[in-house]
């Protein structure tokens, strides 16, 4: 019984890789490839730690997979709000079936400088560029 | 089990395959960085599934360092990508 659920589990994590692999393949845009691999990757691997765990049944293991799925969880999140943050700012190419980009607006990309929507900040921004008649639109 | 365990290598190793892929045609750092993480991962589900088949518990803290090399991998280049790489724009 036990170990019907633990070839289960093993095989769902691949399959979870695959479909991250696959995704990271085929999606046309850096956001929505990470929008594929961080999921599916953290995903796989939670599976498979559970699989392993399952098959030592020692509790030193338990510590070890929780330990590898807690910082799978906590980093993933982190790292692709970096890269992502990062590929922004490099100025990639966005997917052309794109339909709102709601960071453009409130982002200078000569300053490279991020305001927020609120008032003061706003007019700041608009002393330093005059282009930006959109940001009236998005406040409040 | 073996035939399982054999299974879930092959489908790892095919992603692993794919993620090569995008590393390889990925227009941009940042997709190649992405498609970097994604490797380290694999890598990490294969070292766990290895410690499984070979009865070791000590890959699992491999599995661990790996995990935290690729974080530490991938911040650094995001901050190499803000800072001082070249710009597109």
């Amino acid at each position: 019984m036990i170990e019907l659920l633990q070839g289960f589990l093993l095989l769902a994590g691949s399959l979870f890789m695959l479909i991250a692999a696959l995704g990271i393949v085929r999606l046309p845009d850096l956001l929505t490839r990470m929008h594929a691999s961080t999921k599916g990757a953290s995903l796989g691997v939670m599976l498979l730690m559970a699989g392993v765990a399952l098959h030592f049944l020692e509790e030193v293991v338990f510590a070890r997979t929780i330990a590898i799925t807690f910082f799978v969880l906590m980093t993933a999140p982190v790292a692709a709000h970096a890269i992502g943050r990062a590929g922004y700012f490099v100025g990639i190419e966005l997917w052309k079936g794109t339909l709102k980009d709601e960071l453009r607006p409130n982002y200078n990309p000569l300053s490279h400088r991020l305001h927020s929507g609120l008032k003061k900040t706003a007019k700041e921004a608009d002393m330093k560029t005059p282009d930006t008649d959109e940001n009236n639109k998005h406040e409040g | 089990m073996q035939i399982l365990i054999h299974l879930s290598f092959a489908i790892l190793a095919l992603s692993m395959v794919l993620c090569f892929a995008r590393l390889v045609i990925g227009p941009g750092l940042p997709d190649r960085v992405v498609a970097l993480e994604l490797l380290s991962m694999i890598i990490v589900g294969i070292i766990g599934v290895h410690a499984l088949q070979s009865d070791e518990t000590s890959f699992l803290d491999v599995a661990i360092v790996v995990a935290l090399m690729s974080f530490l991998a991938t911040v650094g280049f995001a901050r190499f990508l803000e800072r001082g790489g070249r710009r597109d724009d």
